[in-house]
């Protein structure tokens, strides 16, 4: 696990979306597994889940309709989608339209599709923001069981993030500038 | 290895999502059709009373409708999946960004083109186009109509990034409907006249071809550029 920190500005979250190739790097390339991932494509994407800035969920959407979609674009993980709510606490908005939800439920939902699809890879950025605080530490738990099953987290957070994990790195983008 | 799906079951489901959203959202959806009708039914009751000259201008009167109706239309293919970080999801997905771009764009014309071919022959009898000519017309419309979205997608995913692409937006893609206007217009004015029609068609046809092969991979790559 991986956390990016640093000041507003400083370029965690353009850093985050080089990873995800969203961005092209000025300089430099993205390797994944000594691959280049613009060569890899596809089987880049597939290992990848990427929760950004905004959540990417449709409002219109109910919360399963929204997950299903999450699922076809990736791959599916065995996990029932009731599950999945369930896990998130949205087990009873399932057939909610997102868009009377509350923003940390909306939160919830765009980090269940973490839970949805099957990826090794999460990047994440601010995946806190307008989240209560039992929220928080059942995320917290859920990416302490992600990183038991040798997954890997990129986060960026101005929330403590206090992992009981060993292998939790640091990086501090502003601490070069 | 992995259990993703078929990229025939993607490109459905991402088709289907975009439709529900369509149902869910009615009135956006219905602005172009309203458009349609209403700019062709103006036309009588400005011209006055003249079935001859309303006859002889119909076809141009509605094609003109039509681009200017998937114009209107066009922004939504994609505004909505920038806005609110959809996009992104779709192009960090697992299958090719082209195939998802095919589907969106088939979906857009479903909801905006298809029911111009359904309202156009009650517009084209209003118009007092003669009869010959109406098989013509539908054809025109049932082929140029998926160019229409299919290059307007082009420039919605150009311009999307822009806080204000509209005006880019037509520039970018009006002069490229014009030769669709220019065959399309020429066929029906010929077969309301009685001639062959079919070398306006076999272009139509063939701008069609090139539109769906080439259109969502030139969309795919000005995605990417505008997501970056």
């Amino acid at each position: 696990m991986l956390v990016v920190e640093g000041p507003n500005g400083c370029g965690k979250t353009s850093l985050l979306r080089i990873l995800t190739g969203l961005r092209l790097a000025d300089s430099g390339e993205i390797l994944w597994r000594g691959q280049p991932i613009d060569r890899l494509a596809g089987d880049y994407y597939e290992q990848v889940n990427y929760v950004g800035h905004h959540d990417g969920v449709k409002y219109e959407l109910s919360c399963l309709e929204n997950l299903r979609l999450a699922r076809a674009m990736g791959v599916p993980s065995p996990l029932d989608l009731d599950d999945v709510l369930e896990q998130v606490n949205l087990y009873a908005y399932g057939d909610s339209e997102v868009g009377s939800l509350s923003a940390g439920q909306k939160r919830r939902l765009a980090l269940a599709r973490l839970l949805a699809t099957d990826s090794l890879l999460w990047i994440l950025d601010e995946p806190f923001t307008s989240l209560d605080k039992a929220s928080m530490e059942m995320f917290a738990g859920l990416f302490e069981q992600h990183l038991q099953r040798d997954g890997v987290i990129v986060v960026t957070s101005h929330h403590d993030i206090s992992l009981p994990t060993r292998d939790l790195q640091r990086l501090n983008l502003g601490a070069q500038a | 290895m992995s259990n993703r799906l078929s990229l025939g079951q993607a490109f459905i489901f991402l088709l289907r999502r975009d439709l529900l959203l369509a149902l869910r959202n009615r009135a956006e959806y219905a602005m172009p059709l309203l458009f349609f009708v209403l700019v062709i039914t103006m036309f009588p009751l400005a011209l006055g009373a003249l079935p001859e000259l309303l006859a002889r201008i119909a076809p141009g009167i509605i094609w003109v409708a039509a681009l200017l109706a998937a114009m209107l239309s066009l922004d939504s293919i994609f505004r909505s999946d920038f806005d609110d970080g959809s996009l992104e999801q779709i192009l960090l997905s697992a299958h090719p960004i082209a195939i998802l771009v095919l589907a969106k764009v088939s979906a857009h014309w479903l909801v905006t083109g298809l029911p111009l071919l359904i309202v156009a022959p009650l517009l084209a009898e209003m118009l007092g186009m003669s009869a010959q000519a109406q098989p013509t017309l539908l054809l025109t419309i049932l082929i140029g109509t998926p160019i229409l979205s299919l290059i307007g997608a082009i420039g919605v995913a150009l311009t999307v990034g822009l806080r204000k692409g509209g005006i880019i937006l037509s520039l970018l893609v009006l002069p490229l409907y014009v030769p669709v206007l220019i065959f399309a217009s020429s066929a029906i004015d010929n077969a309301a006249m009685g001639f062959d029609v079919s070398a306006q068609i076999y272009m139509l046809l063939a701008f069609l071809l090139l539109s769906v092969s080439l259109s969502p991979w030139a969309t795919a790559a000005a995605l990417r550029m505008s997501a970056s």
